[in-house]
């Protein structure tokens, strides 16, 4: 009993190590996934280095340019926005990645049950149509009347508004993700090796895990990509809206909206925010991309 | 595929009635007073007036059934009026919006043009852009070319149009001067320099919301050609002999092309949604600006009315692009 | 006879203002850009201050305030008032006399029977006419003869101009509106988005929030105005881009309500196309603060009467809250050249204004922290102040709005300083200023403990202004939440004030009262003034003849407006 779990491990593990192996070969995906982390680390760790406080307001230091005092200048109000992009870029990373996360989750359970089984897909497909068809706004006034409060009280207001917005995001946003990952399993289902691996009496659920889902991943993938800037992009337009985060309470995407104004003042103030979120989502596209290299046995060891 | 067509149809009429009531209960639930732009400086019982006057006394059910009646039964009859010349429709009460108190469908059809010439013509410029860049990208996998589609369609896509929109306007309106920074709703193309201004004035919105459509659909494209190109059938086309052009365009872009036809199929309702943003910053003033200050206003008619006419357009669609899969691989079945 | 009228009238204007030398539209197209577009032209329907400009360009009052607040006959021959014997002594009724050869746009002519029938309109059951206020207390318009009217009331009027005055109360047409009384009102679209009005434009397109399209009315009563031809009057969009387009790339001529950081208007206006006008009223952006408990446990009886709020009944905090905070910045950051530092809940018209409150204009933290040593409020472990199991800690909501989000990072920061917690919350305008009784979020229901947000009143008369702190007009549930009292505040001194007011006649004395209401509102902290805002619009330098007024329309004396080569 012990040796087969061994075994099975040992298996899983080398696996796994192929995968890596293949990954480290694909160098945008290595600078992606190095630039993605060290992006995470600075944002987490840098208000340990950088103490300014990102709320600290100074009538004195307003619309400073860059210095070394403040390298990335200060706003209106005179906040150090360096440290506002720090702050930000934990709310905007957190948000993106657990937002797009349970938007995939949802998309490629209800795509790969409504490809799969012919019975669900007739009701699952309303289901999504009726999702699109809803319209947005309403909807989240309606989520944050009914639950931000109780939320609130069992969180506190932070982690209760975290919650909120990733749910409100990521319930709003699986729609296309399940709709392409159902039409690739539709035309999968009809494959070859799909009804070879059925006539040998594969039961459905590893036929799920081993054929269908290894092979819809590159769909899945560039969903993941977009999710992210989709995600960091709505939740700007929620705190806008005065729907997401407390106004003190800055996202890169907050930061990049409150500053277009200053377009021809400022330049700097808009570009950075954008930046972040751009490289944030390149970088994250090429971890994509190698990760489906990487899972692709018939690219794996060529 | 006729017989599935046909029972996806039938079936689309539950849906749209489901769809219709949880719309309506939703905007009943979500906070907010058709009230709430009027200046503090009226009182509040004459507020309750105006509510009473706009029929928001009477009791849900009543006010349901009447905006069905109007909206699946005398707006048809009107559009049929206004086609035939005929007086169905006659003295029959619309759907009346609570902010411009007259007819909402005459404004979807006064909103439609520009709506339809800004984000319909970015959406076909984005989807024949983004197709060619795709197919060359996976084609020609980690080139030059590759890098560089990534790079601008993750640019395109990550930065967002009221940002882009702003940085257009300050470029080509303000320091250039070329482009108008707002789009005349009323101007009338009737000869070569008429064209040449609604050319002008359609150019920002055009290309900002072209950027952004093209970067999604060519990602898909891509990714969809990539795992494709390896595919075994690709090898046997090739060991066959067939021209490396048939094998592509034909083989693999086929194959390629469901995911693709999905997003553009969801893609298709959101045109005629407008692009909320890209037709503020550039004051297009479409269907987008046009639900958005309805929702702003509380104006649940309009509200209800634009949101069930995308829902008939996203079913609609998304029937069109699950009988497109059955065509571009005929061993889809859905019998 | 007519040729001849009309020579002697344009003959007349020529003598009495030379320097009108343009003639009807002689001066091409007027370009205005309202970045909120109307959605109608009928102010009776919808109570919207875009509305009621909008529609202030086609139908006019009898009687319209100017730059100043004072009252200028416009229809009218001439302000009734008691001296020349135009209100009755009794103040129940006032007689108006419309100026000699009135025409509508259409040609016929302006009689008092339209007078009579703009009050039946908006008084009519089942309209919801969005005015009806103006017409409180009267009881009947009566025809003396085919130019003079008398406006009757049930009861002594001490400021009888309610009805028929201001961009508020405009003249319809009695032929055009007969078949839109009460509930019929909405079915007149042609009426309703196409007024036949006695203004300088009538409408030739109407696209609801989108453009109007306007043609200079060829009936109006000074044969040599307005000088432009046509307008376009274009909705949609944001401030910045309607400031962008007068002042950068000068396709607009005017542009309505700038509310933009002051820095980013004064570099737009620095570009030299346009300028910046500015004008102030009665708009005050102000800190209301909760009398009672809104403690959520408390279920039915949150907000109200019956639980006082734990911390905030006491004075010596609201005072320190009100010390605490530097208007003089929070003006220059949020409204610069549209705004100034105020003491007062009522800064306006002059005569009203106190003076007796201004030391607040001098931010003083440390006065701020011993006032609350003082009081027995020690400082905790964590910087936040307490006294018996009390903490110093508010929640503070407002709209959303980029400058208001700015105020209130600002005044955490201060109310931080001196020991008091703050929390932040903006809401959705159209949830916050909306009185849906199921949301929580409303600012009547004002489940907070402090709310900000900006008040004014109509006209020039604050009577009904002050009596919004009456205890009856406190939100509650039985009052299903609705009410102008948010603070909840109730004193009887304070309602006795109110009830002599409504009995008080003579300016000099109505004054008196007034600013006795404003310093007992102060003087108590229940509302914390920050700034007093003015009307701020944009018009390019090729636009003459913009006065701005904050008392009535914006739009008021277009028909004066001008192009002026530079």
């Amino acid at each position: 009993m012990t040796d087969i779990a061994q075994i099975e491990e040992g298996a899983s593990r080398s696996q796994w190590w192929d995968v890596w192996d293949q990954f480290k070969t694909h160098r945008g995906a290595l600078i992606g996934a190095v630039f993605f982390l060290l992006l995470v680390l600075v944002v987490f760790l840098g208000p340990y280095v950088w103490t300014l406080d990102y709320e600290a307001t100074n009538a004195r230091a307003r619309n400073l340019p860059p210095s070394l005092e403040h390298p990335f200048g200060t706003d209106r109000i005179g906040r150090d926005f360096f440290a506002q992009m720090l702050k930000g870029g934990q709310t905007s990373l957190a948000v993106g990645i657990a937002a797009m996360l349970l938007s995939l989750f949802f998309g490629t359970l209800v795509g790969v049950v409504a490809g799969y089984y012919k019975r669900l897909d007739g009701i699952l497909m309303r289901f999504t149509d009726l999702f699109l068809a809803l319209p947005l706004l309403p909807l989240l006034l309606v989520i944050i009347m009914l639950f931000r409060d109780p939320l609130r009280s069992a969180f506190g207001p932070e982690t209760g508004i975290f919650i909120l917005i990733v749910v409100v995001i990521g319930i709003t946003s699986w729609m296309q993700t399940a709709r392409i990952v159902r039409g690739d399993v539709l035309a999968l289902k009809e494959r070859e090796f799909v009804l070879a691996a059925r006539s040998i009496g594969t039961p459905n659920v590893k036929m799920i895990m081993r054929h269908i889902l290894p092979n819809v991943l590159s769909p899945i993938m560039v969903s993941a990509t977009l999710g992210i800037a989709n995600a960091i992009i709505t939740e700007s337009a929620l705190s806008f809206l005065g729907l997401g985060f407390p106004s003190d309470f800055p996202t890169w995407g907050r930061l990049l909206f409150d500053s277009t104004d200053y377009l021809q003042q400022y330049p700097e103030r808009v570009i950075l925010p954008g930046l972040a979120i751009s490289l944030s989502v390149l970088s994250v596209n090429y971890i994509g991309d190698g990760l489906r290299d990487a899972l692709d046995p018939r690219i794996r060891g060529r | 595929m006729l017989n599935y067509t046909i029972r996806r149809l039938l079936v689309a009429i539950p849906t749209l009635l489901l769809i219709s009531l949880v719309i309506f209960l939703l905007l009943e639930l979500a906070p907010g007073d058709p009230m709430a732009n009027v200046p503090l400086t009226v009182p509040p019982e004459v507020k309750q007036q105006m509510r009473e006057a706009l029929g928001l006394g009477e009791p849900l059910p009543i006010r349901f059934f009447k905006w069905m009646t109007q909206f699946f039964w005398i707006e048809p009859l009107n559009l049929i009026d206004n086609i035939f010349g005929t007086g169905f429709a006659e003295g029959e009460l619309r759907v009346i919006s609570w902010q411009w108190r007259s007819s909402v469908m005459d404004v979807v059809v006064q909103r439609l043009p520009q709506t339809l010439w800004v984000v319909g013509l970015s959406y076909v410029l984005g989807t024949l852009i983004a197709l060619p860049i795709g197919i060359i990208s996976a084609y020609k996998q980690y080139s030059l070319f590759d890098q560089l589609g990534t790079f601008v369609s993750m640019i395109g896509f990550s930065v967002p149009t009221f940002f882009t929109g702003v940085l257009l306007i300050v470029i080509f309106s303000v320091n250039l001067g070329w482009f108008p920074s707002i789009y005349d709703t009323t101007h009338v193309v009737s000869d070569w320099s008429s064209f040449v201004f609604q050319l002008k004035q359609m150019i920002m919105p055009v290309s900002v919301l072209a950027l952004y459509n093209a970067a999604q659909i060519s990602r898909f494209m891509r990714a969809s050609m990539l795992d494709n190109l390896n595919q075994d059938y690709v090898r046997t086309a090739r060991a066959k002999g067939l021209s490396e052009r048939v094998v592509v365009l034909v083989h693999v872009l086929r194959n390629s092309m469901i995911p693709v036809v999905t997003v553009i199929a969801l893609g298709v309702p959101q045109v005629f949604g407008g692009a909320i943003i890209t037709e503020q910053v550039f004051k297009v003033n479409g269907l987008g600006q046009m639900l958005i200050s309805a929702i702003q206003a509380n104006d649940l008619p309009t509200v209800q009315t634009l949101t069930v006419i995308f829902a008939v357009l996203i079913i609609v669609f998304n029937l069109i692009a699950d009988i497109l899969y059955g065509i571009l691989d005929p061993r889809i079945r859905y019998d | 006879m007519n040729l001849k009228a009309t020579l002697l009238g344009a003959a007349a204007a020529f003598a009495l203002a030379p320097m009108a030398m343009a003639e009807r539209g002689s001066d091409g197209q007027l370009n205005i850009i309202y970045w909120q577009a109307p959605s109608i032209m009928n102010p009776y329907l919808s109570g919207g201050t875009k509305e009621l400009e909008a529609a202030s360009l086609v139908i006019e009052p009898l009687a319209r305030y100017d730059e100043t607040g004072a009252m200028v006959p416009w229809l009218a021959e001439a302000v009734p008032t008691v001296d020349n014997g135009g209100v009755s002594e009794d103040l129940t009724s006032i007689t108006w006399t419309l100026k000699e050869g009135l025409v509508w746009s259409d040609g016929s002519a302006v009689t008092s029977e339209d007078v009579r029938f703009s009050w039946q309109y908006c008084t009519a059951d089942g309209g919801g006419c969005a005015q009806s206020e103006k017409f409180n207390n009267v009881v009947d318009v009566e025809i003396v003869d085919e130019r003079t009217v008398t406006v009757r009331f049930d009861a002594p009027k001490p400021f009888p101009y309610g009805p028929f005055v201001g961009a508020q109360a405009p003249i319809i047409q009695a032929a055009q509106f007969a078949d839109c009384l009460g509930p019929r009102a909405p079915e007149c679209t042609d009426a309703n988005f196409n007024p036949v009005g006695t203004g300088p434009f009538t409408v030739t397109e109407f696209r609801p929030n989108d453009v109007i399209a306007l043609a200079a009315n060829g009936n109006y009563r000074d044969p040599a105005k307005p000088a432009f031809a046509t307008v376009i009057f274009k909705g949609g969009g944001d401030a910045t881009s309607a400031a962008r387009a007068v002042f950068e790339t000068g396709e607009f001529d005017y542009a309505w309500n700038l509310q933009l950081a002051p820095d980013v208007l004064a570099r737009m206006e620095a570009v030299g196309k346009g300028t910046v006008v500015s004008a102030y009223g009665t708009s005050v952006e102000r800190i209301m603060v909760n009398m009672t408990d809104v403690n959520p446990d408390l279920g039915d009886e949150r907000g109200t009467a019956a639980h006082p709020h734990p911390f905030l009944t006491d004075i010596n905090v609201r005072k320190a809250m009100s010390m605490s905070v530097d208007r003089e910045l929070l003006n220059e950051v949020g409204y610069g050249p549209a705004g100034r530092p105020t003491c007062n809940v009522l800064p306006g018209p002059e005569i009203y204004a106190s003076a007796a409150n201004d030391n607040c204009l001098v931010q003083d933290i440390e006065g701020a922290k011993a006032l609350l040593d003082a009081a027995g409020w020690e400082v905790g472990s964590d910087g936040v102040r307490v006294k018996d199991g009390v903490r110093l800690s508010v929640l503070y909501q407002t709209s959303t709005n980029a400058v208001r989000q700015d105020f209130q990072a600002l005044i955490k920061g201060w109310w931080d300083e001196i020991g008091i917690e703050t929390e932040l919350r903006n809401i959705d305008a159209s949830v916050f200023f909306g009185s849906d009784p199921g949301s929580p979020d409303t600012f009547q229901k004002f489940f907070a403990d402090v709310e900000m947000y900006t008040n004014n009143f109509d006209g020039t008369d604050p009577e009904s202004y002050m009596a919004n702190w009456e205890c009856k007009q406190a939100p509650r549930p039985e009052t299903q939440w609705q009410g102008n009292n948010m603070p909840r505040y109730c004193s009887e001194e304070y309602d006795a004030l109110v009830a002599e007011f409504a009995g008080t006649a003579g300016i000099e004395n109505r004054a008196a009262i007034a600013k006795r209401q404003n310093d007992m509102l102060m003087q108590d902290y229940v509302i914390i003034p920050l700034v007093h805002r003015g009307r701020v619009a944009g018009h390019s330098n090729a636009l003459g003849g913009v006065v701005m007024n904050p008392w009535d329309s914006e739009l008021w004396n277009a028909a004066d407006w001008h192009r002026v080569s530079n």
